[in-house]
């Protein structure tokens, strides 16, 4: 059944994309150092293989994965290991990380590998030559994508969705990898559909992207199932609910995930990556992000090394404007503020945002009203002001009662809030605490 | 190694342009062709017992409220709405305790803004109208000499007023209720009536609604369902009995059902936050309306039946929890995994 296009709720954040939309993806110079969190996906971090001292060359594995739902992690440049240890992380801790010195005026030439030839690998040799190149959801969550082409049984999986919505604001990185890579998107969705055994996939993008919409539908493969389909422009379009919602008219039952509706969601970037895998036999040691916002000199649309210090990427992009005021990982609406130029991006990182003062919210907040604009902004249509009040008073078990385990952290309360109350911030607080409890 | 001048803040990092104070800063700004009408009709009354009112709630507000509180806009509104629903010939230091009674009894004693359960002005109201039973329905004629106070604005607190020659006559709802007189529509819509001094002007409220709600800063609904009730029910009425009932347009012109629908039942804080809580509260308004004015012992009715929907409103909210996305319906549940 074909979809509405559309979902209820949600709001209208003004898109900003226009400070990259039309600048093309260039390639960032290597920085002097590469620092490798060894948690940068969903699931348990890697387990470091090399030690202090050791050389190693562009691509080489430098940790291994730890059980199913983990994603090895490789060299994303040649050089010498200087320090297993801890290092600033993007979520505002100090995580264990390796820290390499790139090796200067080197070819940054990967080791000679065999290209496995796609067609000729069973479906399990394809998942398993995904997990072992860390491919992971380049959407922002980082969930390991081998595990996602590998669903339980019991949930046939009829179609895959690929998610070109970007409906975050600030970002273009899928709409220039849609632009200017249409071919390794289709192939990474040819070969993904083949892991799956799935023949019918469908491509959803906003339709403030209609440069995108017709590469894409201009390079559309014959042989197989593939359509594009233009969405509404509303923020969280790019949840995979609401995708869902929007493209196939199927409802996630709460607390389940897509296959229990026999959906797979990917990022097209994370397709265009899997094509990439098999057509140079590297794994996932680079990406294409955007570094935008008022605050820096020039945004820009780049491939940059996984690892690569926030400080190098800025810099690549002319530095910093007087005005910088904050730093965010991912897009403003769920990304995470940093506050060391030092963390790294990772697979996961869609983009820098480096808000100038005229951008960032105002910190003062008001008494709730009321007015029930939260309400009527919930995707998920949950109550944000009744679970907003419970927050305040830390009455955790009564938040869950009110569906809190639903919420997906969107924003979208917090953003329409008159009041300016930080309601998202209250309840990814709350989903801790649960965690917490469920857990003593 | 850190830079300290970066601010590192929870997700997500944009927020709307709108802010509470500006919300309410708007609703002011919404109601200053209302007072100007206000003028027109009333004169320098009408000014007059406007200012005591905005400042008895100020002066409240000050007094006992949060200090930073005092600027958000929402102590002025209160006022401004208050008296705009007084009559033009009251004492003055009646409108300023009735500002005081809003402030004190109607918001702060329930924790300051957005606390309240009632409307802090209705409630003001209410308690001058137990309170001061006849200066509250004291209606000066309209057209007089327009520098003329209509009534005795200056009477010392407690004291009889001054007998003041000003002309007095009942409003157009008193006139149909008790001596069954009609009242040209056209007077009704342009404001030309006897009445408080912001609710006759009905064609002008309307319009100045209809801006905010265009912004987003109050919710349709609630007044689309007080006078889709309205009209429908006395319609039906008059149409079973014209003799009896007055027509539905009468009704939704007349007394203060315009600002009422548009401004007190719209307040934020004491109206459902779901659409169609929205829609039952506005239902209950028009029917409790229609009931009083018709069958009750009093003319007008809109400021009971929108106190009464008030203390409503917990339970409107409770039974209208919005459905999760993804709840499953039984007959899935059954089945499903």
């Amino acid at each position: 059944m074909p979809g509405r296009l559309k979902f209820r709720h949600g709001v209208h954040p003004p898109e900003l994309k226009q400070l990259t939309a039309g600048t093309p993806i260039r390639r960032m110079p290597f920085p002097d150092e590469i620092v490798l969190p060894l948690s940068q996906h969903t699931g348990k971090p890697a387990k470091p293989i090399v030690r202090v001292g050791d050389r190693v060359e562009r691509g080489d594995k430098i940790a291994a994965e730890d059980g199913f739902i983990s994603s090895p992690i490789h060299a994303s440049a040649a050089g010498t290991v200087e320090e297993v240890g801890l290092w600033p992380h993007p979520a505002g801790d100090y995580k264990t990380a390796v820290r390499i010195k790139v090796e200067q005026f080197s070819a940054q030439a990967p080791r000679p590998r065999i290209i496995p030839d796609w067609e000729g690998l069973s479906r399990d040799q394809l998942v398993d030559a995904v997990r072992q190149a860390g491919v992971v959801g380049l959407g922002g969550a980082a969930f390991p994508t081998h595990v996602k082409l590998h669903p339980p049984k019991d949930f046939p999986v009829d179609t895959i969705l690929i998610n070109g919505a970007e409906c975050e604001p600030y970002l273009t990185t899928d709409h220039r990898t849609m632009v200017e890579y249409p071919e390794r998107v289709h192939l990474g969705i040819r070969i993904m559909m083949k892991c799956l055994g799935v023949d019918r996939a469908v491509i959803g993008i906003e339709k403030n992207k209609p440069d995108a919409v017709e590469r894409l539908r201009a390079t559309l493969p014959t042989d197989i199932d593939v359509t594009v389909q233009p969405l509404r422009v509303k923020y969280p379009q790019g949840a995979e609910k609401m995708l869902i919602m929007s493209l196939l008219d199927r409802e996630v039952p709460s607390g389940g995930l897509p296959m229990h509706v026999g959906v797979i969601v990917q990022n097209v970037a994370s397709a265009a990556t899997i094509a990439e895998v098999f057509e140079t036999g590297l794994p996932l040691i680079e990406r294409i992000m955007t570094v935008t916002g008022l605050g820096v000199r020039q945004p820009a649309n780049l491939i940059v090394p996984v690892g690569t210090k926030t400080r190098d990427l800025i810099d690549a992009c002319g530095g910093m404007l007087p005005d910088a005021r904050e730093v965010v990982f991912g897009g403003p609406m769920m990304g995470t503020a940093v506050a060391d130029l030092d963390a790294p991006v990772m697979k996961g990182t869609t983009g820098v945002v480096v808000l100038s003062e005229r951008e960032v919210k105002p910190q003062r907040s008001y008494p709730c009203i009321r007015c029930g604009h939260c309400v009527d902004a919930c995707p998920v249509f949950l109550n944000p002001q009744i679970l907003g009040q419970l927050a305040q008073s830390e009455r955790w078990e009564e938040m869950e009662e009110h569906n809190l385990l639903d919420c997906m952290l969107c924003g979208c309360c917090s953003y329409t809030c008159p009041s300016n109350i930080p309601l998202s911030q209250l309840f990814s607080m709350g989903k801790a605490a649960l965690r917490k409890v469920k857990a003593a | 190694m850190t830079t300290p001048r970066f601010l590192v803040t929870a997700s997500p990092h944009l927020a709307e342009r709108d802010s509470t104070p500006r919300i309410m800063w708007h609703v002011v700004l919404s109601l200053v062709p209302i007072v100007a009408a206000s003028i027109y009709f009333f004169g320098p009354s009408a000014v007059l017992v406007i200012v005591a009112s905005i400042a008895g709630c100020l002066l409240t507000e000050w007094l006992f409220g949060k200090r930073e509180t005092l600027l958000d806009g929402s102590a002025v509104i209160t006022g401004l709405l208050l008296g705009l629903i007084l009559p033009a010939g009251i004492p003055l230091w009646m409108a300023f305790v009735g500002g005081v009674f809003s402030i004190g009894f109607g918001k702060l004693i329930f924790g300051g803004l957005g606390q309240n359960i009632f409307n802090p002005a209705l409630l003001g109201r209410a308690f001058l109208q137990a309170a001061f039973p006849v200066a509250l329905t004291t209606w000066p004629v309209i057209r007089e000499n327009w520098w003329q106070l209509r009534g005795d604005n200056f009477a010392l607190p407690l004291m009889s007023p001054r007998e003041v020659d000003v002309m007095t006559t009942a409003t157009p709802l008193g006139l149909q209720k008790f001596e069954q007189t009609g009242t040209e529509l056209w007077r009704l819509v342009m404001g030309a009536t006897e009445g408080s001094l912001g609710e006759t002007a009905g064609i002008l409220i309307l319009l100045c609604g209809g801006y905010l709600a265009l912004r987003n800063y109050l919710n349709w609904r609630i007044p689309a369902s007080i006078f889709l009730t309205v009209g429908v029910l006395a319609g039906l009425l008059h149409f079973i009995d014209p003799v009896r009932y007055p027509s539905a347009l009468f009704m939704l012109f007349s007394g203060g059902l315009m600002i009422g629908a548009v401004y007190m039942a719209t307040d934020m804080v004491t109206s459902p936050v779901t659409n169609l809580g929205c829609w039952i509260f506005g239902f209950g308004i028009g029917f409790l309306v229609v009931v009083i004015r018709l069958w009750g012992g009093l003319a007008e009715g809109v400021m009971y039946a929108i106190l009464l929907m008030n203390a409503m409103v917990p339970f409107i909210n409770r039974a209208t929890q919005p459905k999760l996305f993804g709840a499953q319906k039984p007959e899935q549940a059954k089945g499903g995994a």
